[in-house]
């Protein structure tokens, strides 16, 4: 299992974080997501064969917010 | 496509509107004005329906799916009025949120501003200047006066003060020269010095404290978990209602209103700010609280459970008096320093330090020493056997303490004094006080505490009654358990939540962890710098000041109210628009009106508590 932590822009409405919640945890292979509302992060547990940080980014951007690191 | 900004469309928008305004008055064809109301509720409603359209695609309805179906319906309708309002006061009250958020969050952004970036480090001779985080272990550096100190480590060379606000939250400079331990993060106001790196990058104080904050803000409380949970169930419940509303009463204003106000705004985000603010103004004030859970329960604590030793007192225990009833005074100090030779326990190292002063030859090492913990040690010293603790140890090894000796220890006690007995079988050779001065200020702090209304402020300690019993009548404790082993001190403190509830221990983190860790909270003074106690600890006090106490029970107990502020306010603003709306006074504009006053207020609110502490911290 593999943990990643992707540094979003700010953050302003805590709808927001409920959608990327819930789309990121539709990607197969992911185990666990959560939305850091306050410092503007998403916290990904996924397994490594099933899924990809490509992916996942993608996934967020596409929901129209920008990435700005991943750790 | 003209890259424009969010702030330069709400403008546009804004003025297309005013303009819009102004032609009614001037033209009297419609379509002028409403040509330029479309105009405006477009330029806003892009980003809505962009929004709303790259959430559909993932088969998610937001609130911006919401808003743009509703704009979309009254443009059909004809409504321009309220699609240009709706999509402007939108994305306005959007542009305000996210600049009141950052507010909320400046504490704790001015605290990530604080880490050090450069470093000036010796290398094959010379000085040279890289990244803070590529400093190694061991390496030394070069900090000047203004400079940052990049790494925690120990003074080799040079002296200096140092300005610990960035731990501590204390801007008094504190002086520091060699040998003793600097902060990563902490600034030097004059002087200069070389120091050993001894933790450098991600596991300096410094960073670990970043890390906590960080992670702290986003811990929910319980109440914020209720309400995320409540939103889940509302918006779909308000969309059904609004489709069971069209379709009976076949009213699309009143059906497109509802969807405009189905998102609970104010409320999702009543808490999460007032927590964001008050763990940001606790972290500028060397106060580390880990999430809102904690706060909750700091701000709601009964029973306060204080260690004694480096707590209430300082925790350097000095030797007060030494009593010989065998031989000499120097003698029996000589041989008890020779079997605490290894002992890490504070008394001991007090009675190493007396040694020093007052013996002048170096003492050997004892040929072989066991701690019996709880009770003291047994050590052999030039073939003979000696036995240093207190009286369980003497009754362990059936040794006498006659009525003569059993007076005099009792009476140091009733003094306030720790008796350490030195015994060898059969005979008790003498007894050492020692003393730990009570904290300047102490209590001052038990009685604001009281003031403050905390049902029962006991003391927990290992030391004997006679000792506790003087400190505890010193500063008007409520009681006292003396003579506790670490897991007497975890029983006393379940016994005291089942009694009284809400239980918080109070010690150094050090020697007290388990206590710590099974109190209903944890909360470590002078914390910064120890693992253990910034780990197991749920509220951090950086500095051993117990001033910070009372200033985190008041920010905690602020945070709270002002949490409860922002829910109740919410749910009156929840209902008040779902009444508005049904009794048909509220519509599509001055319904997304109140939506965003209400969510801007909430957060406005959370920024009060931000200016929090300013009189507690200064007065005591």
């Amino acid at each position: 299992m593999t943990n990643k932590t992707f540094q979003l822009e700010t953050l302003t409405c805590p709808s927001c974080a409920s959608k990327i919640e819930a789309v990121v945890k539709r990607i197969k292979g992911i185990n666990e997501v959560e939305v850091l509302f306050s410092s503007s992060k998403v916290k990904v547990s996924f397994d490594e064969g099933a899924a990809g940080e490509g992916e996942i980014k993608k996934t967020i951007e596409a929901l129209g917010f920008d990435v700005l690191g991943v750790k | 496509m003209i890259k424009i900004s969010r702030g330069q469309r709400v403008l546009i928008s804004g003025l297309l509107i005013l303009l819009s305004f102004a032609l009614k008055y001037l033209i009297s064809d419609p379509v002028w004005k409403d040509a330029l109301m479309i105009m405006a509720a477009l330029i806003a409603g892009y980003p809505i329906a962009l929004n709303a359209f790259r959430a559909v695609r993932f088969k998610i309805v937001g609130i911006d799916a919401l808003v743009t179906l509703a704009v979309a319906g009254a443009l059909i309708i004809g409504e321009y009025w309220e699609a240009a309002a709706v999509t402007f006061l939108f994305m306005f009250g959007a542009y305000l949120e996210g600049k009141t958020l950052e507010k909320t969050r400046s504490a704790i952004k001015a605290l990530l501003d604080l880490a050090p970036n450069t470093a000036k480090v010796i290398r094959e001779g010379t000085e040279i200047e890289i990244p803070a985080e590529e400093v190694m272990k061991g390496e030394i550096v070069i900090i000047r006066p203004g400079e940052k100190i990049p790494v925690d480590g120990t003074v080799v060379e040079g002296s200096s003060y140092v300005n610990q606000a960035a731990i501590t939250g204390e801007s008094i400079p504190v002086s520091r020269g060699e040998d003793e331990t600097v902060f990563s993060g902490t600034v030097i106001e004059s002087g200069y010095i070389k120091v050993k790196a001894d933790r450098v990058g991600e596991d300096t104080t410094f960073s670990r404290i970043l890390q906590m904050v960080e992670e702290a803000q986003d811990k929910k409380a319980k109440t914020q978990k209720f309400l995320e949970v409540f939103s889940k169930y509302y918006t779909p419940g308000i969309i059904v209602l609004a489709a069971l509303v069209f379709m009976i009463t076949r009213d699309i204003e009143l059906a497109l209103t509802l969807l405009v106000i189905a998102c609970p705004g104010a409320l999702v985000i009543s808490t999460p700010v007032s927590i964001v603010a008050g763990i940001g103004n606790g972290a500028k004030h060397g106060v580390l609280m880990k999430g809102g859970e904690i706060i909750e329960k700091l701000g709601t604590v009964k029973v306060l459970a204080f260690d004694k030793t480096g707590t209430l007192t300082i925790g350097k225990p000095k030797v007060t008096k030494i009593k010989a009833f065998e031989g000499e005074e120097e003698g029996l100090l000589r041989v008890t320093a020779i079997a605490e030779g290894y002992s890490e326990h504070p008394l001991a190292k007090a009675i190493l330090e007396e040694a020093s002063r007052r013996l002048n030859d170096d003492l050997p090492a004892p040929e072989d020493s066991e701690i019996i913990a709880g009770h003291g040690l047994k050590a052999k010293i030039e073939e003979r056997t000696i036995l240093v603790g207190n009286r369980k140890l003497m009754e362990e090894n059936s040794i006498d303490i006659s009525d003569e000796i059993e007076d005099y220890i009792r009476g140091e006690e009733a003094l306030g004094q720790t008796a350490v007995i030195t015994a060898e079988p059969g005979k008790i050779l003498g007894v050492i006080s020692i003393s730990d001065d009570i904290r300047e200020g102490a209590d001052r702090l038990i009685k604001k505490l009281k003031d403050k209304g905390i049902k029962r402020i006991v003391m927990l300690t290992g030391d004997n009654r006679r000792a506790a019993s003087a400190i505890a009548k010193k500063l008007n404790l409520d009681d006292y358990y003396a003579e506790l082993l670490p897991e007497g001190k975890v029983q006393m403190l379940k016994r005291l939540q089942e009694e009284y509830g809400i239980t918080a221990m109070v010690g150094d983190g050090v020697n007290d962890a388990p206590a710590l860790a099974s109190a209903d909270l944890g909360i470590a003074m002078g914390g910064a710098g120890s693992d253990v106690a910034m780990e197991t600890a749920d509220v951090v006090l950086m500095s051993a000041e117990l001033k910070k106490l009372s200033y985190a029970i008041g920010l905690s107990r602020a945070t709270v109210i002002n949490m409860k502020q922002n829910i109740y306010f919410a749910i009156a603003v929840v209902i008040t628009l779902i009444a508005g709306v049904l009794l048909k006074m509220v519509f599509l504009s001055s319904g997304m009106l109140i939506h965003e006053v209400s969510v801007l207020l909430v957060i406005i609110n959370a920024i009060r508590l931000l200016g929090y502490g300013k009189e507690e911290l200064g007065k005591l």
